[in-house]
């Protein structure tokens, strides 16, 4: 066993792991943050993409004893007040999600890629967003999204944002 | 629509984001594999490595010693070698269908098949126990190609049947009394010389559903009934089944599919697992659970398609076609599971598509090999039979020298024809192939792209141009039950739904169809919205639970919204029914002076009038009701459809070739697709967009692969090859808009069209771009190998095959053949 300490969505935690648990698995069943999925064995999918010390990492290619000391950021750490982050609410508004199991990786994945390059254009949104993949949507109305909250993210743009959806439940 | 509001806008027709987002965009979500029982149990399969072999011992001793493991079990452990999964499909009287326990019992038949499974205290500790169980194995032939498994000596998948053919399946127009003799008018097109025949073979390679959610199953044997969690299209099916299979009582099962991440046909299917897990619960006394990995779900979860098809259609040389044949053979792999042998036979109907033939006929072997069984996946049958019949007409057109959007259009049903009976007995009751198809053309810019390509092989362009045409037709809303019941399904095609009226003014709608990730929540909230007068927001849809909708026929094959969506309309008619009796007595008004508009019955000419949450109120207290009227408003309405439903629709793909480098990339595509009425634009377009993915990765990107020896060699993300959103490009989606005349609502199934229509359009897009160079035909997916390889052949140069060829679906997205040592000299 291998102790670690890591904040995940604002909270500390210490634990004693086996040196083997991936970051993933520690995250969904020693922490509950089951807003993390699993989608495959090899890493290609990235459904379990979280945010770690604020860029994007595959929580299956982690080990959870390398996050010691670190900051994570899950899907369900996201929304401030019970209000969603723009490109949660881009994603609601352009229909970016259908079953929506690809979603938590792929709204954390946007938003790194968003910090790198704050006006995508199509092209550097697909490259941006290839190493998640998602079977229902497409990806028109992701790129679509993440586009839309690329202009929603600007400085001085809040005011033409709509009013913000709530989240029923938070 | 007569009770819409008419002081608010119409729900129907309205681009409304989804009311299911808010819990998936942040993780609220309830997979099967989220939910936790206190003292759950983890099982793991252990899986044969090979494709045909006879178990001569498994050896547990090493797994059962493992600190945490509680058991290791066989079939016989289980007592359940007499266990058999269902096949809910015979497509002929005398179908062979063979037994079809949870896990092997004396013969593994496909690699990837169960032999045993581990039950631990934990998941980690039930995979680590699984791969210490040592099975011995005593190697049999595999049998891998269809036309092969049909030879007098083949090797036999179940030899108690002396024969690797599962059923023969005939249609034939004459017979049927709809068309004349195919096999007549194809001899003497052969003997005119002012007719054409053309011949051609086609493969629809083995493609895996791939769905993101991994399948799961969580089974609670502890309370009163069993509760089954599981990432299934089919809880009611799934109920039915586990009663028959395993003895307990139907009452005393409950299954519940949660939010099911995806399915596209994948999760249409009673599983192994489900079994075991509710044998192994039943052992046990404690909740079990299993998990698949990735690389298990594309092993052992079903495949779809893989058929061979022979085409022949004759046609005089004027353009009209007179005759179709096709011959099928369709891979069943090593079973016949939940509809597998009827997949097919949903698109036996639609070879002649939207075209006038005199004569049809169609026959199809389904057959028997040692591999992964296939069932359903995301159009089921009609993108084989759209391949089929697009690519011919294609073929026709290049033999006549003529544009091939000319000759469909001389053949097609105009839409004055209809209502139209089709060669194959289909009535279509609507249509109008040429709206759909002069938007799509305009909007496609169809004549200057055409003019481009002339310039490009004027040119001697390296990257020429090809523009590929899929018109296209499909039946859904499955199904008629009468239907069904001709064609040897066991189950009926009806759905069921069920409207609460809340005292508060609240409603609850149930239905018996099973969401994952279409929008039915949102969906069916717009049609009640509409139906009674309450506001969107005001509409709870309950689903996916067989305790709350006890009945359902839940969710495939386009059949959702044209049949699930028509009992809600029915349920609300009989709900608007009740509240006019309850309202006539407390308005002191006679029912037919009732006017019911806005979700308020007024009394015609006078300022009295009560909304329908009032009503239900007063069903509440019941304390003034008319006599002899039951207390409720709530009502259920099950509706059996007597059609199907034809969308249809346009697609065009204008497709760049490097002939230099064989790839393929997809610069435009424009598709007008007729789904009748729209209740959300937007979620049909959601539709269109991923229904067009993976019929385009069809085409260019994706097969299940296996060697010699009957293994999967791509059964991973890694290589089998989705593709990404680099490796697509945005679509031109448009709708016309011509309604269903057989429901209420004028709608149309869209789950499926988009994957239906694509794959063709693609191919012919790309043979267009080469057929100057003499190809006539490249396999799917029409990797850069594979297309390089085709113009190489074409021109008369010799290429070598390499394992590669045919063992990955051209080794990847764009990579060329390392092992291939003439790919330098031709450049």
């Amino acid at each position: 066993m291998a102790q670690v300490r890591v904040t995940v969505d604002g909270v500390e935690y210490v634990d004693d792991v086996e040196p083997r648990t991936l970051l993933v698995y520690y995250l969904r069943e020693r922490l509950g943050k089951v807003g993390t999925v699993v989608g495959c064995d090899t890493s290609n999918c990235g459904a379990c993409t979280v945010h770690l010390d604020g860029r994007s990492v595959k929580s299956c290619a982690v080990l959870a004893v390398q996050v010691d000391g670190c900051e994570v950021t899950t899907i369900e750490g996201l929304a401030r007040d019970g209000e969603l982050h723009p490109v949660q609410k881009a994603f609601h508004e352009c229909h970016a999600l259908q079953c929506g199991f690809c979603t938590p990786g792929m709204i954390l994945q946007a938003i790194d890629l968003l910090g790198d390059n704050s006006d995508p254009d199509e092209q550097e949104v697909r490259e941006g967003i290839e190493g998640n993949l998602c079977r229902c949507t497409g990806y028109q109305n992701i790129v679509r999204a993440v586009q839309s909250a690329a202009q929603a993210m600007k400085p001085g743009a809040a005011a033409r944002v709509e009013a913000p959806v709530t989240v029923a439940g938070d | 629509m007569t009770t819409t509001a008419e002081s608010t806008t119409p729900e129907l027709g309205r681009s409304r984001a989804r009311k299911e987002d808010a819990r998936l965009l942040t993780g609220r979500t309830r997979w099967t594999d989220t939910i936790a029982l206190p003292g759950t149990l983890h099982l793991s399969v252990v899986r044969s490595p090979v494709a045909h072999a006879r178990i001569t011992g498994i050896d547990t001793e090493e797994a059962r010693r493992l600190p945490g493991v509680l058991g290791v079990y066989t079939v016989r452990d289980l007592a359940a070698e007499g266990v058999s999964l269902p096949c809910s499909w015979s497509i002929t009287p005398d179908q062979k269908t063979p037994h079809h326990p949870p896990l092997a019992v004396d013969t593994v038949r496909f690699a990837g098949e169960g032999v045993a499974v581990v039950i631990a205290r934990d998941a980690a500790t039930a995979r680590d126990a699984s791969e210490l169980v040592v099975p011995d194995f005593e190697d049999l032939p595999p049998v891998l190609d269809m036309e092969a498994a049909l030879a007098q000596d083949a090797t036999l998948v179940h030899p108690d049947f002396g024969t690797n053919a599962s059923a023969h399946w005939v249609f034939d127009s004459e017979e049927a009394g709809t068309g004349e003799s195919a096999d007549r008018l194809i001899a003497a097109a052969e003997s005119d010389s002012d007719s054409v025949v053309i011949r051609r073979r086609y493969r629809q390679q083995r493609l895996i559903p791939a769905f993101m959610e991994p399948r799961s199953v969580l089974v609670d044997p502890t309370g009163e009934q069993y509760v089954i969690w599981t990432s299934t299209q089919v809880p009611h099916f799934v109920r039915i089944f586990m009663a028959l299979m395993t003895g307990i009582p139907e009452h005393k099962l409950r299954v519940i599919a949660p939010d099911v991440g995806g399915g596209f046909g994948g999760k249409l299917q009673v599983t192994p697992e489900e079994v075991l897990c509710t044998l192994a619960a039943r052992k046990l006394g404690r909740p079990v659970k299993w998990t698949e990995t990735r690389s298990e779900s594309m092993l052992s979860g079903h495949h779809g398609r893989d058929q061979v098809q022979h085409v022949t259609l004759a046609a005089k040389r004027d353009g009209t076609v007179t005759a179709l044949k096709v011959e099928i053979l369709a891979d069943m792999g090593a079973y016949l599971v939940l509809v597998g042998p009827a997949i097919p036979i949903l698109g036996a109907y639609l070879y002649n598509s939207i075209y006038k033939f005199d004569a049809y006929r169609l026959e199809c072997t389904n057959v028997f090999t040692s591999k992964t069984p296939t069932d359903a996946y995301r159009g089921a049958g009609r993108p084989e039979a759209t391949f089929a019949i697009e690519r011919t007409m294609d073929e026709l057109a290049a033999e006549l020298g003529r544009d091939p959007m000319d000759v469909r259009r001389q053949n097609w049903i105009t839409h004055e024809e209809f209502p139209f009976t089709t060669v194959a007995g289909l009535h279509y009751d609507s249509g109008n192939y040429e709206a759909a198809t002069a938007k799509a053309v305009e909007l496609f810019d169809y004549d200057g792209l055409r003019r481009e390509q002339q310039q490009r092989r004027d040119a001697g362009d390296p990257v020429q141009l090809g523009i590929g045409i899929s018109t296209f037709t499909e039946m859904c809303g499955l199904a008629p039950s009468r239907w069904f019941g001709e064609q040897g399904y066991v189950a009926g095609g009806w759905e069921r739904a069920s409207i609460r009226m809340l005292p508060t003014g609240k409603v609850e709608v149930v239905t018996g169809a099973s969401a994952h990730g279409q929008g039915h929540e949102t969906a069916w909230s717009q049609i009640v919205a509409d139906q009674l007068g309450v506001a969107f927001d005001d509409v709870e849809v309950l689903h996916g639970d067989t305790q709350i909708a006890h009945k359902g026929l839940d969710t495939y094959g386009s059949r959702s919204l044209v049949v699930g969506g028509i009992a809600v309309v029915n349920a609300a008619k009989k709900v608007i029914a009740k509240a006019r009796t309850v309202a006539a007595h407390l308005l002191e008004a006679s029912e037919d002076d009732l006017e019911f508009s806005g979700g308020r019955f007024t009394v015609r000419g006078t300022d009295k009038g009560m909304a329908i949450g009032e009503l239900a109120f007063a069903a509440l207290q019941a304390h003034n009701y008319p006599e002899g009227v039951e207390p409720s408003l709530d009502s259920s309405a099950t509706f059996d459809p007597d059609a199907f439903s034809y969308p249809h629709g346009t697609h065009l793909a204008a497709m760049e070739v490097d002939t230099e480098t064989g790839r393929a990339t997809l610069r435009r595509y424009v598709c007008v697709d007729d789904v009748g009425n729209a209740v959300n634009p937007l979620l049909v377009e959601g539709q269109v967009h991923g229904g067009l993915a993976q019929g385009i990765a069809q085409a260019l990107f994706e097969e299940a692969n296996y060697d010699e020896q009957g293994t999967l060699v791509n059964g991973t993300f890694v290589d089998y090859t989705l593709p990404s959103a680099a490796d697509l490009p945005s679509f031109t989606t448009d709708r016309t808009e011509t309604p269903s005349t057989t429901n209420p609502l004028g709608v149309k199934g869209v789950g499926e069209a988009g994957t239906i229509a694509s794959t063709p359009a693609i191919v012919n897009g790309i043979i267009d771009a080469v057929r100057h160079l003499g190809v006539t035909e490249i396999e799917m997916p029409c990797t850069p190998q594979r297309v390089w390889r085709a113009i190489q052949e074409a021109q008369g140069r010799t290429t070598q095959e390499t394992p590669i060829d045919t063992h990955s679906p051209g080794a990847g997205l764009g990579s060329i053949d390392p092992n291939n040592p003439q790919e330098e000299e031709v450049q």
